[in-house]
């Protein structure tokens, strides 16, 4: 086997060298594949290289230990960037600390395109799902690809509007790429592997550790030309990502909500801040100039002649803002049946849609 | 001296006849209970003894021997006191009558000589006439409970000394007969549905649930009326047929639950709390008794906090949902109880309870409220009908003037749409669209055409499974009957999906 740089970047990656210690030893050995040929004091000598990682690299330097690491590279069907490679994405290489290795699986990409990252919180509430999902539509729809983070909440149904809108969209892993977490996401992930992208710096195997997760947020907004946070408590994963978008230089949108819902804490004071208040879809398009020319044209206003007169009645109702049903009936006088009925037929038009506890709203 | 009486004993809730044979020899005065006794019918020698006394008849002296026939079966209760002690009567001579053979004899005897009521005589009374029995004396209290069966003559005493003296010819004892009222009387229920305020969403899907006797789960936040709305269920509840009254009574008889000692005339609501044992809730016990599924047989288990209920009991639910009865086998008897009943469960969305209310935070973690939702199984989910999200009201609704229904009249559409149901189904021997086998759905479920055309757009939009396709056409019949109409339209099944929606949300 003909050993290359790139054979080592990866080797060191799989062996938990962080992208410090690689850049470290790539500017310390002339050429990085030397690491394979020197004895082991010179490598026990080199200066800003914990001891641990020196142990490691000894006692991991055998053949069949990369033999073994490509092997199952292969089997895992991945594909793996690195940072000496010409595929490397643009945006991520000036970034702070850019990720040396990119395991990737799914979809090929152009990482040039136009890219938008949406996260929230795990736990999120209606009116941040139905956000989520009008907006990543509506970004789906210019041809924009969706970034996040493959979590639970706010970030699958992010994955998951732009894949029922056969878009493109690109989830990062804070953990090795075929460690599937949270379980319950597995769905989700078997159908990003078929039809979307998934990401992850993080070595094979690598189980969901809590200081990952942070780290993988800096590639999330890296990737992107903006960052839109849905909902984030005080404390929030998603507040990271907006931070490493501020560093980045990247656009923060962020969806106002309840002054009084701890889910809208977080998204509220980014936007005291000064983080630009997501209201519309044109937020987005006046900071983000590669926009202009995918702009598509606004649907018009429902035209009321197509409904019937109860259906009418029950749109009127939702004009609004988003009701419970039995708030509907109050307000139209009609019967519960009739409404169950006339609800349904309206979800079946896809004109309105089911929130949560029977509270329905326009789409 | 030989003589042989008849009385009975329960197996569950069937009855077998029982000889007691008596013979009097001389020799030292003993007195045996052969034939496989158990403690209570050993016991019945030192009642028998002191009620004969105290009666003011003497107690034979001379050895004393009672078979029960047949003598391979287990025999409990003390119903057989009166037996046995008439067995020695007649043996000694004090009952001169010859012809005891076609009556049977049930009930205890007290050291005076009174006669006790028994637990089962009606289920006892239903047995005998299976067996061809014409005439039964029964306890005095007992009477108005076994007078339900008409085609049976029913002789209550009311002690040992009336029993002889009847048998003598000396008194007469007229038969007892009490009309039974065709029709219920209009029950009194303290509760009502017009205390609710709003909520038109919840009380349409209790109306439905109990018009088709469909299972339902309802979810919400503590404080949305969840278990308001569930305790009022009885006073929405349709009329009980007479049939059903007699499977209900029967199963109140054997348990001694019988409080008016008549024919039960409203449907069980039973409410079981969440520390339940899966015991308590099936049935079980050396002698299998029934549970609260056999109880609520015909009625409403209604299981508040359902996740809270541990897993274990939870899924004993599974076998009574499907079959309607259950089988409990103890090393003593494997006996199958009735339980087809209307299960209502009510849940909070996550363990605080909390989580998509519009006011309250919700403070579980999502690990946690997976462990919550996963303690209610795919299984049982599936053998729920109706599901149904409630928020609690608001404030605008509370305050309104607007006059809510109420349970009369709710339950006037309930038992029209019931009576519909009793008639379509009259020669399948079932009584509400709940219970429609599933080869039968294609026959009674018809579709009008558009509707089905919406049930094709339906099931792509939601995805849903094949189960649920059966389900919906169940609901749909059920709220086509409540409209009055033969054939299922297109507002009746688009109704029908608002029920069915959930099981993704929660477990999706």
């Amino acid at each position: 086997m003909d050993i290359t740089n790139r054979d080592i970047i990866i080797w060191l990656n799989s062996i938990g060298a962080s992208n410090l210690s690689i850049q470290k030893l790539n500017t310390h050995f002339l050429e990085l594949k030397d690491i394979w040929e020197v004895d082991s004091d010179s490598i026990l000598k080199i200066h800003g290289l914990s001891k641990e990682l020196k142990t490691k690299i000894l006692a991991n330097r055998k053949i069949y230990n990369l033999e073994k690491l490509f092997k199952r590279i292969k089997e895992l069907e991945l594909n793996v960037i690195t940072i000496y490679d010409e595929s490397y994405p643009k945006r991520l290489r000036y970034i702070y600390d850019s990720p040396s290795v990119l395991y990737t699986k799914g979809k090929a990409l152009n990482y040039e395109d136009i890219s938008i990252a949406i996260v929230g919180s795990r736990k999120s509430t209606a009116y941040g799902r139905w956000a989520c999902e009008k907006f990543a539509k509506e970004l789906v729809d210019m041809g924009v690809t969706i970034v996040s983070g493959l979590a639970a909440g706010i970030d699958a149904m992010a994955h998951k509007t732009a894949l029922e809108n056969s878009g493109t969209t690109i989830g990062i892993l804070g953990n090795g790429i075929n460690v599937i977490y949270p379980k319950k996401n597995l769905s989700l992930y078997k159908e990003m592997e078929e039809n979307g992208t998934i990401i992850s710096e993080f070595p094979i195997d690598m189980p969901p550790l809590a200081h990952n997760f942070p780290l993988r947020n800096r590639i999330i907004s890296g990737l992107s030309l903006g960052v839109i946070i849905i909902e984030a408590q005080e404390k929030s994963g998603s507040l990271i990502t907006a931070h490493h978008a501020l560093e980045q230089g990247k656009d923060v949108f962020a969806l106002p909500g309840n002054i009084n819902s701890i889910f809208s804490k977080g998204t509220n004071k980014l936007i005291k801040d000064g983080a630009r208040p997501l209201l519309e879809i044109e937020d987005i398009i006046e900071e983000i100039h590669e926009l202009k020319n995918n702009i598509v044209p606004k649907k018009v206003d429902i035209d009321y002649s197509d409904f019937s007169d109860i259906e009418t009645k029950v749109l009127k109702s939702l004009e609004e803002g988003p009701l419970h049903s039995d708030t509907i009936v109050y307000k139209t006088g009609l019967d519960i049946s009739t409404i169950n009925s006339v609800l349904t037929i309206l979800e079946l038009k896809g004109v309105i849609k089911e929130l949560t506890g029977r509270t329905f709203v326009m789409n | 001296m030989y003589s042989n009486i008849k009385t009975c004993v329960l197996q569950g809730l069937t009855g077998s006849i029982v000889e007691v044979e008596t013979d009097l020899s001389r020799g030292l005065p003993v007195f045996n209970i052969v034939g496989l006794p158990d403690i209570s019918i050993k016991e019945s020698k030192e009642r028998v003894r002191t009620a004969i006394k105290n009666s003011g008849y003497d107690f034979p002296l001379s050895r004393i021997t009672i078979n029960l026939v047949p003598a391979n079966l287990k025999k409990e209760g003390s119903q057989m006191d009166l037996a046995i002690a008439v067995g020695i009567l007649k043996s000694s001579g004090v009952i001169i009558d010859e012809n005891l053979n076609d009556i049977v004899f049930v009930g205890e005897l007290s050291l005076e000589g009174k006669v006790n009521p028994i637990e089962g005589a009606l289920a006892i009374i239903i047995s005998l006439r299976e067996l061809g029995v014409k005439r039964c004396v029964v306890p005095y209290d007992n009477r108005d409970e076994c007078s339900v069966i008409k085609d049976m003559e029913i002789i209550p005493v009311e002690s040992l000394g009336q029993t002889v003296d009847y048998l003598n010819g000396e008194i007469v004892i007229e038969r007892y007969r009490k009309s039974f009222e065709n029709g219920f009387k209009e029950d009194e229920f303290t509760l009502d549905f017009a205390d609710i305020k709003g909520q038109a969403g919840l009380k349409r899907a209790l109306e439905v649930a109990v018009s088709g006797g469909h299972n339902i789960l309802v979810i919400g936040p503590p404080g949305a009326g969840k278990t308001m709305a569930a305790r009022r269920i009885p006073s929405i509840m349709p009329e009980l047929t007479f049939e059903e009254a007699i499977e209900v009574t029967k199963i109140y008889s054997i348990t001694g639950l019988l409080k008016t000692n008549s024919l039960i005339k409203q449907r069980p609501f039973r409410a079981p709390h969440h520390t339940a044992s899966a015991v308590s809730l099936i049935g079980g016990g050396r002698i299998p008794k029934p549970g609260e599924v056999s109880l609520a047989h015909n009625g409403v288990l209604f299981l508040d906090e359902l996740p809270e209920f541990p897993r274990s009991v939870l899924e004993v639910l599974r076998q009574p949902l499907e079959d309607g009865t259950v089988t409990i086998s103890r090393a003593n008897a494997t006996l199958t109880y009735p339980a087809k009943f209307v299960l209502v469960a009510s849940m909070n969305p996550c363990p605080c309870g909390f989580l998509g209310d519009p006011v309250h935070t919700c403070t579980c973690s999502q690990a946690s409220i997976d462990r919550y939702l996963g303690k209610i199984s795919n299984p049982l989910l599936d053998r729920i009908d109706i599901h149904i999200e409630v928020l609690p009201v608001n404030y605008e609704e509370l305050k309104g003037s607007k006059v809510e229904e109420d349970s009369a009249t709710i339950r006037s559409r309930v038992n029209k749409a019931r009576k519909i149901q009793l008639d379509r189904y009259r020669e399948l021997g079932i009584y509400s669209n709940s219970q429609i086998p599933n080869k039968y759905i294609k026959k009674f479920c018809k579709l009008s055409r558009s509707a089905e055309t919406i049930m094709n757009q339906a099931f792509n939009k939601y995805n849903f499974s094949g189960r649920t396709y059966n389900k919906l056409l169940k609901v749909s019949r059920t709220i086509a009957d409540l409209d009055g109409s033969d054939i299922i339209d297109d507002r009746h099944i688009l109704e029908s999906i608002r029920y069915r929606t959930l099981d993704n949300k929660y477990w999706g």
